[in-house]
């Protein structure tokens, strides 16, 4: 470091903000956040009086049902194919039982 | 339009933002006006205008630091309030304690009257290499934060602070000679 550069480093020091500032400040600031929170409690309350803006929620609870419908077909197809699976399996046993039965009767 | 729940969560982050660099908005402020008094009102207007932008600032930063779009709305605060009232910023800060703590030895004294001597010469610089010089020493921030705020790529960036010293240490110089 050059001596210009630690002669500027003392120089400009960071500067406090003074306390009065920092009350100000906050004070403005909350104020704003608290202004911009009721105008969207506002916006929300006005949308869901509008029968137009229920398209949202409506759309949401539609895409629920749908999910929830999807997810009960899946649960059936799931189910048929466990069944059909275990209908297959039936046959093979049989069939391995009558060719057990035929190899016996032949070796007799 | 975003919900409640993104509102509040959007805040406790500008809240975050406003804790974190307050003393760095402040700080820019007061060197670029020169007096605590409109450097308050700067800092106090730069966070207001930030509060107003900063769901799109965050979305378009892609998670890089937001200090630089900070300071840059400061930066362009104090170039309407320059503009506004055609003057330059005062060559002497009102308040000397921001030099050093008060001391009354000679040693001390002199060092102070050499930090004041350094501070007029940045104030005397052209506004970039200044503003630079303010970025850097006053800040802490890097090239590229400054080249961010500036709007300039960092090789340019480095060569403006380069360039400011190179001045400031030519002005000092020509300073002692007189």
């Amino acid at each position: 470091m050059s001596e210009m550069e630690r002669l500027l480093r003392s120089a400009l020091v960071p500067v406090d903000p003074p306390g009065t500032l920092v009350d100000r400040l906050e004070a403005r600031l909350t104020e704003q956040l608290d202004a911009a929170a009721e105008e969207l409690a506002d916006w929300e309350l006005r949308s869901m009086r509008n029968p137009r803006n229920w398209v949202r929620p409506v759309a949401a609870s539609v895409a629920l049902g749908l999910a929830g419908g999807a997810l009960v077909v899946v649960r059936t197809r799931q189910q048929q194919k466990r069944r059909s699976a275990t209908g297959v399996k039936a046959i093979q046993k049989s069939v391995n039982e009558v060719a057990g039965d035929v190899r016996r009767r032949l070796n007799r | 339009m975003a919900t409640t729940a993104d509102k509040v969560e959007l805040d406790r982050e500008f809240s975050e933002l406003y804790r974190a660099h307050l003393r760095d908005v402040y700080s820019y402020s007061y060197y670029r006006i020169g007096n605590h008094h409109d450097a308050e009102d700067l800092t106090e207007q730069t966070f207001l205008q930030a509060y107003r932008h900063f769901e799109r600032a965050q979305r378009e930063s892609n998670g890089r630091p937001l200090r630089p779009w900070l300071i840059r709305i400061a930066h362009n605060l104090a170039a309407n309030y320059h503009r506004d009232r055609s003057r330059r910023p005062q060559t002497q800060l009102e308040d000397a304690s921001v030099l050093s703590e008060p001391h009354a030895t000679a040693e001390l004294v002199e060092q102070r009257e050499e930090l004041g001597h350094v501070l007029a010469g940045v104030a005397d610089l052209p506004d970039d290499r200044r503003e630079a010089l303010i970025m850097r020493f006053a800040l802490g921030m890097d090239n590229r934060e400054i080249a961010r705020t500036l709007g300039r790529s960092e090789g340019a960036t480095k060569v403006l602070i380069h360039r400011a010293i190179k001045q400031l240490e030519r002005s000092l110089e020509e300073d002692d000679d007189e």
